[in-house]
């Protein structure tokens, strides 16, 4: 009897290279403060967010995209031809279909398999999860991991939920193979329970068949939202470092998905994260930017000298859905 | 065993004195969350999750817009228990 082929990779897989791109502008709390009668003083209070970055009305997911994996691939010191899939999280490619990761492909000029999740804020941790499968099964030699993000495009600015929150940039990782454990198991799940918490203001039928209706933007439960990610993410966050056979003092770096200040504060008194942990609040300065925002976060980090190249982080994404996962990873 | 409304209302003025730096006696049934207190959405929705874990009640996100004062909370919270 014949038997089948199946594949078979390599024990581990790591973060080969790191990729950014932000926004070209940053936009300060003063500039998006009129229309929801608010001020700057506010904006921090409740979100410890100063500016945010938007991006050019020209420049598009795939553009950012783009950008941020040619910088990971240089990173990784690897052509975009060693790339076997592409993973692309976003949840602002304006269209149905094709999704965006075969026209990014292209754009690098590789034919790899290519195709667009949508996790919204953990997209990046759901697509690491992935990629770390992909790379082990001997499936893809390497993974081309991408967050793009253009919230701009689907903003109210008379919105108080979470319009003023939002970003525009793109993160990118290479993830390859490794000869030591780099990725931890990833700790996911869903809770669809909450999907009115964060979600569009219309679908896009009830824009179509009732004149009238705003373009549909985003909205979100802020209270209840915080209330989700700060108690309940504690857990699957500690769950995550158990996983990953570390513990809390082995961490060097907590990085969460950047959706607000408060959120971070909370988790980290709720998971117990000793002193020395580098807490991410790339939100300060680059908003919130559903899933490219761990990834810029961790550069953020690795520039400002706050952690090194291999240094164990713990990161997780949680929102829209709603939608969590994390895991422990050696920094690249 | 249910705890009086005294009980809770210590109980929880620990909560809100631990969140938010307002003394213990400050926290009174009288008092409005937002305007006498000045807690915020957010800190409300924490002062409302130590609340449910201490009392062991569970108080839906809806109903915490009709939680105005201390006393509004007592009062759900000492039925909840009930």
């Amino acid at each position: 009897m014949t038997v089948m082929r199946t594949t078979k990779g390599p024990e581990f897989a790591r973060i080969r290279g790191l990729g950014v791109f932000r926004g070209e502008n940053v936009v300060p709390n003063d500039d998006i403060v009129g229309p929801i009668d608010s001020s700057d003083e506010w904006i921090r209070k409740m979100t410890g967010i100063a500016t945010r970055v938007r991006a050019n009305p020209e420049t598009s997911v795939i553009d950012m995209a783009e950008a941020a994996s040619r910088q990971a691939l240089e990173k990784a010191g690897i052509d975009a031809s060693d790339i076997d899939a592409i993973i692309l999280s976003t949840i602002t490619f304006p269209h149905i279909t094709p999704g965006g990761a075969p026209i990014l492909a292209d754009r690098l000029g590789n034919t790899a398999a290519a195709f667009d999740i949508s996790a919204a804020c953990a997209g990046y941790c759901y697509a690491i999860g992935q990629a770390d499968s992909l790379v082990r099964s001997g499936q893809a030699r390497n993974v081309l991991v991408v967050g793009a993000e253009k919230m701009s495009d689907y903003i109210d600015p008379a919105d108080r939920s979470i319009s003023y929150l939002l970003g525009d940039a793109a993160g990118a990782v290479v993830i390859g193979a490794s000869d030591t454990p780099a990725i931890g198991p990833t700790v996911w799940g869903s809770d669809g329970s909450g999907a009115h918490l964060v979600r569009q203001t219309a679908s896009w039928f009830e824009y179509r068949d009732n004149p009238g209706t705003p373009f549909p933007t985003l909205f979100q439960e802020g209270p209840s939202v915080y209330k989700w990610a700060s108690f309940k993410m504690a857990p699957v966050a500690l769950e995550a470092i158990e996983a990953a056979g570390v513990t809390p003092d082995d961490i060097k770096a907590f990085i969460p998905h950047q959706a607000n200040t408060r959120i971070i504060d909370q988790m980290v008194k709720q998971i117990g994260l000793p002193d020395h942990v580098a807490i991410a609040r790339d939100i300060v300065d680059s908003g919130n930017t559903s899933a490219a925002s761990i990834p810029l976060a961790t550069e953020r980090l690795l520039r400002d000298g706050d952690v090194a190249s291999g240094d164990l982080a713990l990161q997780i994404g949680f929102g829209a859905g709603l939608v969590y996962a994390a895991q422990v990873v050696v920094l690249p | 065993m249910a705890l009086s409304e005294q009980e809770v209302l210590a109980g929880l003025a620990e909560i809100v004195a631990e969140e938010t730096g307002i003394d213990t006696g400050d926290v009174q049934f009288d008092k409005s969350f937002t305007d006498d207190l000045d807690i915020d959405s957010l800190s409300m929705m924490t002062i409302v999750t130590l609340a449910e874990e201490k009392f062991d009640v569970r108080i839906p996100d809806e109903e915490v817009k009709n939680l105005v004062t201390v006393g509004d909370a007592v009062s759900y919270i000492t039925t909840a228990q009930a």
